[in-house]
């Protein structure tokens, strides 16, 4: 069967369990998606389904590469692709309709997605590091302090944590509990924080 | 994209409180200890409302036994909420009482809303 989906993060809200205690939420719109290839072992060298994402717009902005796949199944265009790995040749055929039936209740879910962009920003904010007084004459605030030693080894390691872009980078959180599926609203609560901003792609698959 | 506005609409029933800020309020909890549920009851004066869809919560403020203020944030639309009851209707003139957390005794009273 079908692990995932594409969606969008809608955003966060709260939700009361059994027990009148107050839940976490954020709210994922599953697709509506549709199968866009079936690969196979045989033809591809393993087995995959790629699913594509169902938009209200109908993107314009397509390269040639991207019309000529999605022309070849005789699939309207669309923007978002994600493929799903399977471990055995799955029964899904292209143009398939996927929606939010695919999770259950019970299901413990992945979700990826890329985080909100913070933009260059220094050690202090980006890896925590505590930094320096900011008074008395201090000339440290925020600053890294030493990167490295003398003559030996005299480099700087590599992967030393510095100033640099933050966010806007792929982010996955696993194990995210299924509080609710809204099936006729294709929509998904699950419990707690999912990267990204609001409206942001996410792929969501079973963990 | 769907709208959050209209699923936080429909999560809960939404309707207005019946108390207001200023009033003595006593509220029914519904408290799970173990297998067995009882009702908890905690009294004071709202001294504030936030109306935030289903995420909506009010502020309840007592003076306890040992004569230190005792607040609790609630949600509004919890399950846990039994009932409020109301005890008396405050006459006051805002509608966040925060002022009374720094009075005490006679400046902290709050007159009677008559003919309501």
């Amino acid at each position: 069967m079908i692990k995932g989906l594409i969606g969008k993060k809608v955003g966060m809200t709260q939700v009361h369990d059994e027990q009148g205690r107050v839940v976490p939420v954020t709210v994922l719109e599953v697709g509506p998606c549709v199968v866009t290839q079936v690969k196979t072992s045989e033809h591809d060298g393993y087995n995959a389904v790629q699913v594509g994402l169902v938009e209200e717009n109908t993107p314009r902005k397509l390269s040639k590469a991207e019309v000529g796949h999605l022309g070849k199944s005789q699939i309207a265009p669309m923007r978002h692709l994600r493929e799903f790995r399977l471990n055995e040749a799955s029964d899904a055929k292209v143009g398939d309709q996927l929606s939010a039936t695919v999770f259950e209740k019970t299901d413990k879910l992945t979700v990826t997605g890329t985080s909100r962009g913070k933009g260059f920003q220094g050690v202090i904010r980006r890896h925590g590091f505590g930094g320096g007084r900011m008074t008395h004459g201090s000339n440290f605030k925020r600053a890294p302090g030493s990167i490295g030693q003398c003559a030996t080894p005299s480099r700087v390691f590599p992967g030393k944590k510095m100033p640099g872009q933050m966010g806007n980078k792929r982010v996955t959180v696993r194990n995210l509990e299924v509080v609710e599926i809204i099936e006729d609203k294709n929509l998904i609560l699950v419990k707690g924080a999912v990267p990204g901003s609001k409206g942001g792609i996410v792929t969501i698959r079973k963990s | 994209m769907q709208n959050l506005y209209e699923l936080e609409k429909s999560l809960v029933d939404i309707k207005k409180p019946e108390f207001r800020p200023g009033d003595t309020v006593r509220v029914h909890l519904k408290i799970i200890e173990g297998a067995k549920e009882r009702i908890q009851v905690f009294q004071g004066v709202v001294i504030a409302i936030n109306l935030k869809m289903n995420r909506s919560t009010f502020v309840v403020r007592k003076i306890s036994a040992g004569g230190f203020g005792v607040e609790r944030i609630l949600p509004l639309y919890s399950p846990s909420i039994d009932h409020v009851e109301i005890v008396r209707r405050g006459r006051v003139r805002r509608a966040k009482l925060y002022y009374l957390r720094d009075r005490i005794g006679k400046s902290a009273r709050i007159r009677e809303k008559m003919n309501v």
